[in-house]
């Protein structure tokens, strides 16, 4: 396996770039934390500092403090009030039921038509330092692994330059710093991009910033290797990721297998779901050890209730939805060519069964939340495709895509819509120039409305009502 | 080289090309793995849950990578940042991951080190309140983190908080994060508003934000604010159309009974906003999920169309998906997803255990709503059935 990033990668320690000495980065003790008050009334949130689950208005007020302190010393760039500032409009927010942000506001860093989100308070004078509170979207590692250097670097950076509140991670996939003001967003860009060497995630009408699941780093059914995959596709459109060139936003998502943790399926405009083609490789020792009890089901995934004795029955082969599996003299027994590889046997005896060797992707379409036909999932169109460096195959057939949605995809039409709007049937022929299969569908079409084309039909639509006549009375 | 001090760093406004790097993209994965990832890439043998947020997989080479999973916030400050890499340098060589749920996971090579980690991260707690930093959980047949949206903190679109909603759900659920005592894994999510940024359409249980007035028009500014054709274009249900005002401006008029607020109107005209707190509800939706495990991917379905929206810990909102996952608990098999066992009971019987009352709102009334009637005789008797035959007259 080659581990070649596409450019040379900066290695930095954290003292090689860190902004705080070590007495500012401790710079309150803990019975200060305990009494400090924000300048805010927030009684609401305040309720939410008890409980067992992590509690972000504690972490906020703690970290309130710190800046105020900060702030004192002169050693913050943007007001150091704002996360007392934003816990008081939120808690307005929450009294009133109303969000307190005005619409939109575009703003951005020059030759990006994406990565930063405008965002004004509509209370600037109560709350001054929110009174701009930009988003700045950055491009996670694909499989979300770091080292704290990398952490610690982006830490300092965005709490001298921005709020220091920031979410790990976005719904897309990104680390979003939440809140700076205009003037920091130039600075920030240069920083990140000439010292900590990362770049600015997607936005608008823009591919978003690509996601995988973790694959091969740690996950034994990765039947492509997802980050690689999706390392390469993030950097080979690159200009696609930061200038706006597409009706609307197009979502790459990349799932190792088709248990599905990135939810590519759902959240992708266009979905890569690992697959096999081959055959369920079977260790029958181990499925024995399975019926004997030496292992546990799931790997333990259910031992916080006692559901019995595992019954391979009742918990494997009756559940298999294809009916495909048997025991026969003690012998497991998969008929391959009926399994749709649902992965439930392999989830529930890892030990016993393994995905086939023979692996690729399936490709599927069109995923998306209600706005605006309705929620979609992705629809199936490539049922098998090797996925393998460099992706030529792969990304053909992506350019193709973006090639007829850039032509014929309307304003803030999602892909998946595009496609409902022109029919799949014509979208695979006439665009992709794929032949049809009942793969693509649950079931043919119940009816028999089909748009003939004239070329089908002998004599073609040319009708001559006197050549009818000559056969039928008026 | 450090990081700039100066105000505006390495940015010129007078020169602002000059030394630019663009289109870099995000950092290379491979760095970021702790060496028995790196050596181990690709070998993964099987794995293991050892006990509830504690994972072991096991390579071909015989190596064992173990995972310590702890809930996290998605909204964190730099301090919470800083504070578990601490924890990591200490116990994880440096290394951290976060889970497409707002998990992080530390992940170290032998059990040893796997009990240090866990006996530091129960000391870490917050000074004010005492909430956990670091509660370790989320795997296997149990509730793991919600994944959701901005909400106030940062939208201008919510129709409700989310963070706080989260942290009240997960205290209420705190001890299925912990443990693995359910049929099968319950995804729950949650997303501010219609946008669903949080994707909750496919979710076990889903909290959605929903607006329930029209948008307000603001004549006054509307015409220099907005493009008019396209905010009538972005109504779903053409219910927009362009109007004048008493003095002459160009604006918009709303036939308020087709309105769905769905806000994609707003999306498109600042002038139009939805905001309103009387309005405002959640929305319970319940069998959706993302794997192809056993039953294919499927939509979550609306099951309760009204929860009030009580700031900050929405009660009502708690109690309800409680109830709804008691139910669940209780009745359905093994490995069977919400949707798998409402799916298998029967809707009409999904009501009844979870002894939620089925309402008008609940039958679609929009595009292609016909495939959600039944066609066929097939159903089971509850009290809601013998409720229309009471009504029908149809019984004595």
């Amino acid at each position: 396996m080659a581990f070649e990033p596409k450019r040379p990668q900066k290695t930095y320690t954290y003292d090689d770039v860190r902004l705080f000495t070590d007495a500012e980065l401790n710079n309150y003790t803990a019975e200060e934390e305990k009494n400090f008050k924000i300048k805010h009334d927030i009684p609401l949130l305040e309720e939410l500092e008890s409980g067992p689950w992590p509690s972000f208005v504690a972490d906020s007020k703690r970290y309130a403090l710190r800046r105020r302190k900060l702030g004192e010393e002169g050693k913050l760039l943007i007001n150091p009030d704002v996360v007392e500032d934003l816990l008081g409009q939120v808690e307005l927010s929450m009294v009133h039921g109303e969000t307190h942000w005005k619409h939109g506001g575009i703003v951005g860093v020059i030759g990006y038509g994406g990565g930063v989100i405008g965002r004004y308070s509509d209370l600037a004078a109560k709350y001054p330092g929110v009174a701009h509170f930009h988003t700045v979207r950055v491009a996670q590692v694909p499989s979300k692994f770091y080292n704290t250097a990398f952490l610690r670097s982006l830490a300092d950076l965005w709490e001298y330059r921005g709020s220091g509140l920031l979410n790990l991670h976005g719904s897309t996939g990104d680390i979003i710093f939440l809140g700076t003001f205009t003037e920091q967003l130039e600075p920030l860009f240069a920083e990140l991009t000439r010292v900590l060497d990362v770049d600015l995630g997607g936005s608008g009408s823009n591919l978003r910033t690509p996601e995988c699941c973790l694959g091969k780093a740690r996950c034994q059914y990765a039947l492509y290797d997802t980050q690689e995959m999706c390392y390469e596709m993030t950097m080979h459109y690159q200009d696609t990721l930061h200038r706006p060139a597409f009706p609307y936003k197009f979502k790459f998502k990349f799932d190792g297998c088709p248990n599905g943790c990135v939810a590519s399926i759902a959240r992708a405009d266009m979905s890569f779901i690992g697959t096999w083609c081959d055959d369920i490789r079977i260790d029958q020792d181990a499925v024995q050890g399975y019926i004997n009890g030496a292992f546990p089901p799931g790997g333990g995934s259910h031992s916080g209730r006692d559901w019995g004795k595992f019954d391979i029955y009742a918990e494997v082969i009756n559940r298999c939805p294809t009916g495909c599996m048997s025991l026969e003299y003690g012998k497991l027994v998969i008929d391959n060519p009926n399994c749709t590889r649902c992965m439930h046997c392999i989830n529930t005896m890892p030990r016993a069964l393994r995905p086939g060797v023979e692996t690729g992707v399936s490709i599927l379409i069109g995923g998306k939340a209600p706005i605006l036909e309705g929620a979609q999932l992705s629809t199936l169109i490539v049922p098998f495709m090797k996925a393998e460096p460099p992706y030529d195959n792969v990304k053909e057939f992506i350019d193709k895509v973006f090639e007829w949605w850039m032509e014929d995809g309307k304003n803030r039409e999602r892909i998946g819509e595009s496609i409902q709007r022109v029919g799949l049937q014509r979208f695979v022929s006439d665009i992709l120039g794929l032949p049809v299969a009942p793969q693509m569908v649950k079931e043919p079409r119940t009816n028999p409305y089909i748009f003939w084309k004239e070329e089908d039909v002998p004599g073609g639509f040319e009708r001559d009502i006197d050549d009818y006549r000559s056969r039928h009375a008026r | 080289m450090a990081l700039s001090k100066d105000r505006l760093g390495r940015f010129d406004p007078d020169n602002p090309m000059a030394g630019r790097v663009t289109d870099i993209g995000p950092r290379h994965y491979w760095q970021f793995f702790p060496p028995v990832i790196q050596n181990n890439y690709g070998k993964w043998a099987y794995h293991e849950i050892l006990e509830p947020g504690v994972l072991v997989h096991v390579s071909e080479t015989g190596d064992k990578a173990f995972t310590v999973r702890c809930g996290g916030m998605r909204f964190v400050t730099v301090d919470f940042v800083r504070e578990l890499c601490d924890i990591a340098d200490r116990f994880s060589d440096g290394y951290v991951r976060f889970t497409t749920r707002n998990n992080v996971e530390f992940i170290v090579d032998s059990l040893e080190k796997v009990e240090a980690l866990k006996t530091e991260l129960a000391k870490h707690t917050f000074a004010i309140g005492g909430s956990l930093k670091f509660p370790v959980g989320g795997t296997g047949a149990g509730v793991t983190n919600i994944v959701h949206t901005q909400g106030f903190i940062h939208c201008h679109t919510a129709a409700v908080d989310a963070s706080s909603m989260v942290k009240a759900l997960m205290d209420g659920l705190f001890e299925h994060f912990t443990s693995m005592d359910l049929p099968a894994q319950v995804r729950v999510s949650m997303a501010c508003c219609l946008n669903m940024c949080g994707a909750v359409h496919c979710s076990d249980i889903a909290l959605l934000g929903y607006y329930r007035k029209p948008p307000a028009i603001d004549h006054e500014i509307l015409h220099k604010v907005c493009e008019i054709p396209l905010a009538i274009a972005a109504c779903p249900t053409a219910a927009i159309s362009p109007a004048k005002t008493e003095d002459g401006l160009k604006t918009v008029k709303i036939k308020v009974e087709r309105c769905m607020f769905c806000a994609n109107c707003y999306t498109m005209c600042p002038a139009l906003p939805m905001s309103d707190g009387q309005g405002q509800c959640v929305v319970m939706m319940a069998g959706g999920k993302v794997s192809n495990r056993i039953s294919p991917p499927t939509f979550s379905k609306v099951v309760i169309p009204y929860l009030p929206n009580n700031h900050p810990r929405f009660p009502e909102v708690v109690e309800a998906t409680k109830q709804v996952l008691n139910a669940y608990a209780a009745d359905a098999r093994k490995y069977e997803r919400v949707g798998d066992w409402a799916e298998r009971i029967g809707w009409e019987k999904f009501f009844e255990k979870c002894n939620l009352p089925f309402t008008e709102h609940l039958i679609d009334d929009y595009r292609l709503a016909y495939d959600t009637y039944r066609t066929n005789t097939q159903f089971k008797y509850t009290e809601a059935a013998w409720a229309v035959t009471r009504a029908a007259e149809g019984e004595e």
